[in-house]
């Protein structure tokens, strides 16, 4: 799915492009109302509000009343302590998550494409996780991992292990939700990842095994390159996701102990559920051109990679 | 073409109909999620009561109905439930926000009242409601001369609760300075019982070493409260402030929190305090629900003493005011009859009479007539004795609006040896600050 999409872009930036229409005038056969309903909800639902965050950013407002005070909501946001701690932990999140989904979903992507015994099951049971909500599955692991009375532990303990406090170790906390984050997207990511390998006409395959390729050889030279659409898919929405990241995090530790597992997001949350509006949407002005700022050249890059190909 | 000339024009038109159509319907819809306007039948009146959604919570309020309803056959209440903590205030707020709140909802009293701007939101109760509630209270529910809220519930006390059997078997005695209660948590960790219980799977539970300290910061400066309002006083460089913060972070290098300390929650650490495997839990007396729900024989045998400070002679009880029950603006007509009617009942001695059957009373009533009955747990004798001998003062949070969201935060990290007493009573003056500049306060 996600290779046609990347290759028809593709295609139709080192081809002219010609509309099928005609004359530009009738471009299509609906008249231009159509558009109507659906820009009204866009603009009231999405558009507006986006721009008036842009300018409440810059005021000190509450319910009812805003006071302008210039930047002083963003001297504010960095000069909060947990800020640059959570600027750090969203990063890491958002490498660690990305870079293990690529890894595993492109793994569990090649195995599930091969002919194994019970591969319909094994690809259902890869992908449920995607299809619980996140706040759920957060909460059942926070249950699982409870140092004294969860299931891992209790399992841990059954073969000697003393296991640690996945989600009150301050150093641990951060890892152990990422952990449940990649649990939970790389069915997803190996999705993706089957249909771009799936997609990898058989030629290739035949060509490599003629000139006597072995499986190393045939996954880095054809199915890894051939399937770059479907990784550079995987990267950007899980890095977007992982710097957004925000419902798993906040379900499981908020951001603690302490601050030791807050992300940028579960910072913006505490700041507005603490009636600090302003403060609250410059971070989110924050968060907004920091996600920009990585993930725009990052597709930049991931795309003009697939037309070298 | 004549034909195909009438098409365009007649789907221009359906266009045009479908996109008049949804237009109000995009603009209706944000504001009609979550109003309960629905009248009740048989010509009564139905009114919507917001509260808390635990057990406790719902469980008072049921009880509540019940007795008003038995008295007011045409008032229907139903209850809507709304989660504690932040989320809750969240809740609150901007249900007020956008005129959705339910016809009665019950909230904090204090600063946290005066921060969802009262005279715009609220309707001021006239003297047919307030008649009866204490004048001590009534500060803490009004703007100016105006009050808007009854009280609901009891007060109660920020401070210790313990283990009566453990102190009589070690020969201890209710520590009325700081170094008595070292003394007898050695004493106690020495015995092999984990001496301070700590429960941070709730976070607001490890602001108690902090907040229950007031009183002995108010009685090293009886103005603290208004200069740390003026921004003169600050907890990182007063030291009777930053006590709290140092006994926290002493408790956990001591070793004497329990084991699962980290994880546990409110229920873990009352059914270990009520077991004997922990014996001392710094909470809100109000908690005392919670331990009779975890064993409800333990009502004898857990006690409540104030957080001790320095000094033994003004040993004394951080006090909380109870929450109030309120009637915002934009309920009228009937509802907001049958709402004042529902908030003069729960002011009433036949109110206290309805909270007492559904959980035991925490501390004293602030209302005229009410009594507390003679079974009432020992926590709550307790507390109220620390009222009778007038031996207690408002937590901060009644004296000044200025409280940092992050506290509880800050104190999971001194408790679990992150971060330093210094340098969290620092990171919470600077966490206040945000709190008294969206306040608009002076001097900030």
């Amino acid at each position: 799915m996600s290779t046609t999409i990347s290759s028809t872009a593709a295609r139709s930036r080192t081809r002219p492009a010609r509309t099928p229409g005609g004359s530009s005038r009738h471009r299509g056969p609906y008249p231009g109302w159509f558009y109507l309903p659906a820009a009204v909800i866009y603009g009231v639902l999405f558009i507006i509000p986006t721009l008036l965050s842009f300018y409440f950013a810059l005021t000190r407002w509450t319910i009812f009343d805003s006071e302008f005070i210039g930047l002083g909501n963003f001297a504010q946001f960095f000069s909060e302590p947990a800020l640059t701690k959570g600027f750090v932990n969203t990063f890491v999140y958002a490498v660690l998550t990305s870079g293990a989904k690529v890894v595993l979903g492109l793994g569990l992507g090649m195995l599930l494409t091969s002919q194994i015994v019970g591969r319909g099951y094994l690809r259902a049971v890869v992908f449920f996780p995607v299809l619980v909500s996140s706040v759920g599955v957060g909460i059942t692991f926070q249950v699982l991992m409870n140092p004294t009375k969860g299931a891992i532990n209790a399992a841990l303990g059954v073969i000697g292990i003393d296991g640690p406090g996945w989600l009150t170790n301050p150093d641990l906390a951060l890892f152990s939700v990422a952990m449940v984050d990649v649990w939970k997207g790389v069915g997803l990511a190996t999705l993706i990842y089957m249909a771009g390998i799936v997609s990898i006409p058989k030629e290739y395959y035949e060509a490599a095994k003629v000139d006597g390729a072995g499986s190393w050889t045939l996954f880095r030279n054809v199915i890894f390159p051939l399937s770059w659409p479907a990784t550079s898919t995987v990267v950007t929405l899980s890095l977007i996701g992982g710097l957004r990241s925000f419902d798993l995090i906040w379900a499981m530790t908020r951001g603690g102990p302490g601050f030791t597992s807050d992300v940028i997001a579960s910072v913006i949350y505490k700041q507005y559920q603490a009636g600090f509006y302003g403060l609250s949407t410059a971070g989110n002005v924050i968060l907004f051109v920091a996600v920009t700022a990585i993930v725009l050249p990052l597709t930049r890059f991931l795309a003009r990679k697939e037309v070298e190909l | 073409m004549t034909r195909t000339a009438p098409h365009p024009r007649t789907t221009r038109a359906a266009a045009l109909v479908v996109a008049l159509a949804l237009a109000p319907l995009a603009a209706c819809s944000a504001g009609s999620l979550g109003s309960s306007s629905d009248e009740g039948g048989e010509g009564g009146t139905t009114i919507t009561w917001l509260t808390g959604s635990d057990e406790t919570a719902q469980a008072t309020a049921t009880s509540i109905v019940e007795a008003f309803e038995a008295a007011n056959p045409d008032i229907t209440v139903e209850l809507d439930g709304r989660p504690a903590g932040g989320e809750g205030d969240n809740l609150v707020k901007t249900r007020l926000q956008t005129g959705s709140m339910a016809d009665v909802f019950d909230y904090n009293s204090g600063s946290l009242f005066q921060q969802i701007a009262p005279e715009k939101n609220l309707a001021p109760l006239g003297e047919d409601v307030i008649g009866a509630v204490d004048d001590t209270y009534l500060p803490q529910v009004s703007v100016g001369d105006t009050a808007y809220g009854v009280p609901y519930g009891t007060a109660f006390g920020g401070g210790v609760m313990y283990n009566r059997d453990v102190y009589a078997q070690l020969g201890l005695q209710v520590p009325k300075t700081w170094a008595e209660f070292a003394s007898n948590a050695e004493a106690i960790k020495a015995a092999g019982i984990a001496p301070v219980v700590q429960t941070y799977g709730e976070t607001w539970t490890s602001q108690l070493f902090v907040l229950g300290d007031f009183h002995n910061v108010a009685a090293a400066n009886p103005e603290w409260a208004e200069q740390y309002t003026a921004n003169q006083a600050k907890y990182a460089t007063d030291p009777a402030a930053l006590a709290g913060f140092q006994h926290l972070q002493e408790a956990h290098e001591k070793g004497w929190q329990n084991a699962d300390f980290a994880s546990a929650k409110v229920e873990d650490g009352m059914r270990a305090l009520a077991a004997g495997e922990g014996a001392m839990y710094p909470i809100l007396s109000a908690n005392v629900t919670t331990l009779l729900s975890a064993d409800p024989d333990a009502g004898d045998r857990i006690g409540f003493f104030a957080l001790p400070g320095e000094d033994a002679a003004t040993n004394g009880l951080t006090a909380w005011y109870p929450n109030a029950v309120y009637v915002p603006k934009s309920t009228t007509g009937a509802k907001l009859e049958a709402a004042e009617k529902l908030a003069a009942f729960i002011a009433s001695p036949d109110g206290c009479e309805a909270q007492t059957q559904a959980a035991p009373p925490t501390g004293p009533y602030l209302v005229e007539g009410c009594e507390l009955p003679a079974d009432v747990p020992q926590v709550t004798k307790d507390v109220s004795a620390y009222f009778e001998a007038d031996a207690q003062s408002p937590a901060l949070e009644f004296l000044s609006p200025v409280k940092g969201p992050a506290l509880e935060q800050i104190t999971v990290e001194v408790g679990s040896g992150i971060r330093p007493a210094a340098d969290g009573a620092a990171l919470y003056d600077q966490d206040v600050e945000k709190q008294a500049q969206q306040l608009g306060l002076e001097g900030w």
